[in-house]
């Protein structure tokens, strides 16, 4: 996994018709932020429902993916890794409480091909916790490629790959 | 010649007597002063004493750095290092600090380079460290540059002492440090091989990680076995490692190093009476997807975890498929870095590569039981820096019992009794 391989190594817009840019952003953009909506929300047993029966989760380190090293802070292959993690999180995992929130921007179509869509989106994730002040977990972006069928869109691949190396404490919740 | 910089002995400057009567230890074993952990004097003279005192300091895998002129970023302590693989193939290891202005030159995480030139005036080193060219020695038109007397050789980076050990790179301030093998003794030599046997690795990656908290408290977390079952849910409820185990916790003869080795049946402890205990087990709870906790036999150990801190600054573990080393960078005393490199073998398959991918969820600053360590380093730390005065205790088990329970503070005495020797406390 580099990123050579997730997005073509020259970007330029998509060749596809400006309206069907329109719908296909503004759906990303809306799935982006029910996505945000419930892991903000801490509803995390829902969130192995936005993807793919075979989805794909990979949470890297940017400076790992340009070495061309696998290691993922969080790695999901299948619904069944991904309910794992989420009942980790909900039943074994001890943390802090805290409160966050996503801020998911820069969003644009890369390509569709079949009905599969390739998008990339920026993310800033501020979190708060008790008594502190509140602080940014992390500053990334998403590399995403959804099954889109009509008008809904799950993920069969998310890779968020994130800028801020030095992970303060502990990524509890996934990007 | 190659580079002849030494590094400064700053072990043999005496603390500050003064200073130093201002903190009395308690004299009962079981107790530890929550200075340890808050006062910048004690971190200053940890730096000085500990980690540029005589001992060998984790500093990377020979992996990371595996052709000629292949660097990384690291750390003596607190203390900016680079290490790097020198035109022989010998790894080599000096202070990130140009000799002229000071600058700490490397910014990188890693990369390959010819020779190492500092931004500020261009100060050229070679891969062993040593100055190689100054801009403008003679100046210009005859005026100006560097005196005639000017020494190249007495102002390269300054040299660290570097070993190696089956893959892992150890850096000292001292040039006259027994060997590794010497300084583990025996019994964690063993054990060091199990996490790292000698064939060549293959590096997976690595996490960078700041911690809320004093680095000894990581030294503390690995070495209280007593946590191990309570805090960490996920490694009782799916069986990775539950009290009734069969588990050993091994000290070398000083103390300072210490090793917890345990076999994890098969199958999930449902019957164990110890769970009955641990207010957090889930029995009802199945995984998912299971394969992810399978055992692959890769090797003869009986042991199917075993996790080793090698004092003062390194965590090695093993754990079913997952082998990582973490090396702790202080931050002053209240804060520290982890650098967790996770790895296999070269000789992997691809299908092995993933399992050992896969099961890494478990450690990490997101990982399933790493997320529980990390935050509960942080209570401790908040509780020693906001609360009111009062030692922390580590009563369990005794200094003379068999090793073969976890329910002990053992290791952790063993480790403050070195400690307050290593620092004259």
């Amino acid at each position: 996994m580099n990123i050579a391989e997730m997005e073509p190594p020259v970007s330029v817009i998509s060749t596809l018709p400006v309206d069907e840019r329109l719908r296909l952003t503004f759906l990303v953009e809306e799935f982006n932020s029910l996505y945000a909506e419930v892991l903000d929300a801490g509803r995390i047993a829902d969130w192995p429902d936005f993807f793919t029966e075979d989805g794909v989760y990979r949470l890297l380190a940017r400076d790992n993916a340009e070495a061309g090293l696998p290691l993922s802070l969080m790695y999901c292959n299948g619904r069944g890794m991904l309910k794992d993690r989420a009942y980790a999180i909900e039943n074994t995992e001890m943390f802090g409480p805290r409160y966050s929130k996503h801020q998911v921007t820069n969003t644009r179509i890369l390509g569709l091909e079949g009905n599969i869509l390739s998008a990339r989106s920026n993310y800033v994730i501020f979190e708060t916790h008790v008594d502190e002040p509140t602080r940014i977990l992390q500053v990334g972006s998403y590399h995403d490629r959804f099954a889109l069928d009509g008008e809904t869109l799950l993920l069969k691949e998310r890779c968020a790959l994130y800028d801020t190396v030095c992970v303060p404490v502990s990524v509890v919740f996934p990007p | 010649m190659g580079n002849m910089t030494q590094f400064p002995d700053r072990s043999k400057v005496a603390p500050d007597a003064e200073r130093l009567k201002d903190y009395t230890w308690p004299e009962d074993p079981h107790h530890v002063p929550e200075w340890i952990y808050t006062d910048e004097y004690i971190a200053e003279l940890e730096q000085q004493r500990i980690f540029q005192g005589r001992t060998w300091n984790y500093a990377g895998l020979e992996v990371e750095v595996p052709e000629v002129g292949s660097f990384i970023r690291s750390y003596l302590g607190s203390m900016p290092i680079i290490v790097v693989r020198d035109e022989e193939g010998v790894i080599r290891a000096f202070e990130n600090r140009c000799a002229h202005r000071g600058a700490e030159f490397c910014r990188s995480y890693r990369g390959k380079a010819e020779s190492f030139t500092c931004p500020y005036h261009q100060w050229n080193y070679g891969l062993d460290g040593s100055l190689q060219s100054v801009p403008f020695r003679r100046g210009v038109k005859g005026k100006g540059g560097m005196p005639k007397d000017f020494d190249m050789g007495a102002n390269s980076l300054r040299r660290l002492n570097v070993t190696t050990r089956n893959g892992a790179i150890f850096v000292s301030a001292h040039d006259d440090m027994e060997p590794f093998e010497d300084y583990l003794g025996p019994q964690m030599l063993e054990q060091f091989d199990t996490a790292m046997d000698g064939r060549p690795l293959r590096l997976l990656g690595v996490h960078r990680n700041i911690l809320e908290g004093n680095w000894k408290l990581y030294q503390e977390n690995l070495k209280d076995t007593y946590h191990a079952t309570l805090l960490h849910t996920y490694l009782t409820t799916f069986g990775l490692f539950v009290a009734s185990n069969e588990t050993f916790v091994i000290t070398d003869e000083a103390g300072r190093h210490s090793a917890t080795c345990n076999r994890r049946p098969e199958g999930r402890p449902e019957n164990d009476e110890t769970t009955a205990e641990i207010g957090s087990f889930h029995s009802a709870m199945q995984l998912e997807d299971p394969s992810v906790l399978n055992i692959v036999k890769e090797s003869d150990s009986p042991w199917t975890s075993n996790a080793l801190t090698i004092w003062p600054n390194m965590i090695l573990i093993r754990q079913t498929n997952i082998f990582s080393a973490r090396q702790i960078v202080p931050m002053g005393p209240d804060k520290f870095m982890l650098i967790w490199a996770s790895y296999g073998y070269a000789d992997d398959d691809e299908a092995m590569q993933e399992h050992r991918l896969k099961q890494n969820n478990i450690f990490g600053p997101g990982g399933f039981i790493g997320i529980d360590d990390n935050e509960v380093i942080k209570f401790v730390s908040d509780g020693a820096l906001r609360g009111s005065e009062r030692d922390g205790v580590i009563p369990l088990g005794k200094d003379d019992e068999p090793d073969d329970t976890v329910i002990t503070d053992r290791a952790l005495r063993g480790m403050y009794a070195w400690y307050r020797k290593e620092m004259g406390l």
